[in-house]
């Protein structure tokens, strides 16, 4: 008897492409709070990285303050983490995941 | 504590330095520290800010760190390389400055790190007699003088 492998017909659905659609989903970059790093400093951060208007980098930097975390950039995987990478190199807490 | 400015704006993207020279022995001081912890002691629970995960997922985590730390290790000694040799200047172009930038922030990160700072640390109000007086007074200066230098640099992100 072997009435544990499945019958032939029975088609097992391994979504084909997934994969694919997996990576063409977008990552985001978070930044999270830290008690360390200056306000005026993050502000400055994202200007410079981002090239956000003093506007969009203060709006950001206070959610960050205020919310604990907040999505600055998104894109592909790899801007993604050249982001991150250049994020950390300023001293940001900086992460990155799969919108 | 600290009444006079020593950082300002100079022209087209440059910053204009005044520090006593007591204040450049400090830097020097503290950069050589944090350079020498990261040369000699990159596990050291002072650096964890200095090296954040990437990912909330360990085994990516994990990953990016092996890509990534090499590069950061260098760029953070390049930049405290940088303020070491320009403490003595009166101006900074702007690539130093941006040297500057991060390494005072580095520095901040190892010290504040060390003191267990919070949100609701409050410097002022930590009794004169308390052991870590020095890592308190180098985080003070630190953030003060980088305060002035984040100000100088406003206008031209």
């Amino acid at each position: 008897m072997s009435t544990t492998l499945a019958p032939a017909e029975v088609e097992i659905e391994e979504p084909r492409g997934e994969d694919d659609a997996d990576l063409d989903r977008p990552w985001i970059v978070l930044v999270w709070n830290d008690p360390i790093n200056l306000m005026s400093y993050v502000t400055l951060v994202f200007q410079k990285l981002f090239g956000y208007s003093l506007a969009k980098a203060t709006k950001l930097m206070l959610q960050v303050h205020q919310e604990g975390k907040a999505v600055v950039s998104s894109g592909t995987q790899e801007k993604s983490e050249l982001d991150v990478a250049r994020l950390h190199a300023y001293g940001l807490w900086a992460t990155m995941q799969q919108d | 504590m600290f009444p006079r400015r020593r950082i300002a704006r100079g022209a087209s993207g440059t910053v204009r330095l005044r520090l006593p020279e007591q204040e450049r022995e400090l830097l020097r001081a503290v950069c050589v520290e944090v350079r020498f912890l990261l040369d000699d002691n990159p596990d050291d629970p002072d650096l964890h800010r200095l090296f954040p995960p990437g990912h909330a997922d360990p085994e990516r985590a994990a990953e990016y760190q092996l890509l990534v730390r090499q590069e950061l290790l260098d760029g953070r000694a390049r930049a405290l390389a940088t303020v070491e040799r320009t403490a003595d200047r009166t101006t900074l172009d702007a690539d130093e400055a941006n040297a500057w930038l991060t390494a005072l922030n580095n520095a901040r990160l190892v010290f504040g790190t060390r003191l267990g700072v919070t949100e609701e640390l409050d410097l002022a109000r930590i009794a004169a007699n308390d052991p870590r007086e020095r890592e308190i007074g180098v985080y003070a200066y630190l953030t003060w003088l980088q305060e002035q230098l984040i100000e100088a640099l406003a206008g031209d992100a």
